[in-house]
């Protein structure tokens, strides 16, 4: 855009360098958007499962093995913390992404979207882990 | 008489600013074209009372401190979208701030975010004047109606679709909360976005195709990466991240369809 100029004016354009620690609001919106660095990487870890997996018993038990580890248990842990902190974020911006929906001619609060988005996640991971762990046992 | 004697009595319940004993520190960023380079910021002690705001701060500097400094205002009631600068680095309107809330520590206030600044407090608004008219902010008539068929008329369910998206008092304070926006002056913008979605979401009005063009364009919605800092800060819960949020979904249905039901290119 460009000001008109007339006479003296000479508008002043400020930097932007550094927007993101202006403000806390801001800073915390880098944070939750990071944490799907830790998403990638998970599933990182899970696409060489895969193709150990592909690569016949030996591969596979080494990765199993590899998982075992106190860096990979410790990575494990870091991941979960980044993965709660991402669902919970994510489904707090929800009810802004939206469209209006109607239950009953009223409309949904966004506190029931969240906390909708929420227990559905808690539901999933519930259930995929018994799954894992009836599997296992 | 009577009027002379509430007169009297007025003047006698509200304390002079002498005689008040609080005072706050206000740090404001100048920037005077003449004389400056670029902003600096000038700190005045400002006597207070519990029921001034910002603005009120401001108008207290004018007024006594230093009558150069510029700053815009008009209704001090949050609605004519007049006086919105950064209070801390927060977008507010300076009459529906209070001074209180800031003692004893005080406050600094700046122009608004991601606007050039003109003078002092005063921001250049032509770009987003440009694009509010871009948008068509008016009904356009699905068809032509005469005069003698009478008002359109629309239900009370069709008016709270958009109702919400009409309370925008165009104050702005919206870019200066989104980055994007302050990253690139070209994007649309949350409050317009808003405006737009307003129009669209009228039964009365037939300009949606029109006005999607600018949707679905390089600086139209998916500039917009969810920062939803625009809705926090806006005085009249207009929810603005909701408007683009919703047209992100509006232009990838669409974008899809075309190969479905081919029309004319975007902008």
């Amino acid at each position: 855009m460009k000001p008109r100029a007339i006479g003296k004016r000479r508008p002043y354009v400020r930097p932007m360098a550094g927007w993101w620690r202006r403000n806390p609001f801001f800073v915390e919106y880098m944070i939750h958007e990071g944490t799907a660095f830790f998403v990638a990487a998970y599933a990182l870890v899970l696409l060489v499962g895969v193709v150990r997996l592909a690569q016949g018993e030996a591969a596979w038990n080494g990765w199993l093995q590899a998982l075992h580890s106190p860096v990979a248990i410790a990575f494990h842990l870091l991941v979960l913390v980044a993965m709660v902190y991402h669902s919970w974020t994510w489904f707090n911006i929800m009810p802004r992404t939206l469209p209006p929906i109607f239950v009953a001619g009223k409309r949904l609060s966004a506190t029931a979207i969240t906390s909708g988005g929420l227990a559905a996640t808690a539901f999933a991971s519930a259930v995929l882990l018994l799954v894992v762990w009836r599997l296992s046992t | 008489m009577e009027l002379q004697a509430r007169r009297q009595n007025r003047k006698e319940s509200r304390p002079a600013m002498s005689e008040i004993e609080k005072t706050i520190p206000i740090e404001v960023l100048r920037y005077r074209p003449e004389q400056d380079t670029e902003p600096v910021l000038q700190t005045f002690q400002v006597p207070f009372t519990d029921d001034m705001s910002v603005l009120q701060g401001l108008q207290y500097i004018k007024d006594y401190l230093d009558g150069s400094l510029s700053f815009r205002w008009s209704c001090r009631m949050a609605i004519c979208g007049s006086c919105g600068m950064m209070v801390n680095g927060k977008p507010s309107l300076s009459c529906k701030t209070f001074l209180r809330d800031y003692y004893p520590g005080g406050l600094r206030i700046e122009a608004l975010a991601h606007f050039p600044i003109e003078r002092d407090l005063v921001i250049v608004m032509d770009d987003f004047i440009e694009k509010l008219e871009s948008i068509k902010p008016y009904i356009i008539p699905k068809t032509p109606r005469a005069l003698s068929e009478g008002e359109y008329l629309q239900t009370p369910e069709e008016r709270d679709v958009y109702e919400q998206f009409s309370s925008c008092i165009n104050c702005m304070l919206c870019y200066a909360a989104c980055p994007q926006y302050g990253l690139n002056s070209k994007f649309v913008g949350p409050g317009i976005m808003a405006l737009l979605h307003r129009y669209n979401m009228d039964s009365r009005d037939g300009g949606t195709e029109q006005r999607m063009e600018l949707v679905h364009s390089e600086d139209g919605v998916f500039n917009c990466t969810a920062v939803g800092y625009c809705s926090e800060v806006c005085p009249k819960h207009v929810d603005p991240a909701n408007a683009v949020n919703i047209n992100k979904t509006e232009s990838a249905k669409d974008y899809f369809l075309r190969f479905v039901a081919p029309k004319g290119a975007a902008k």
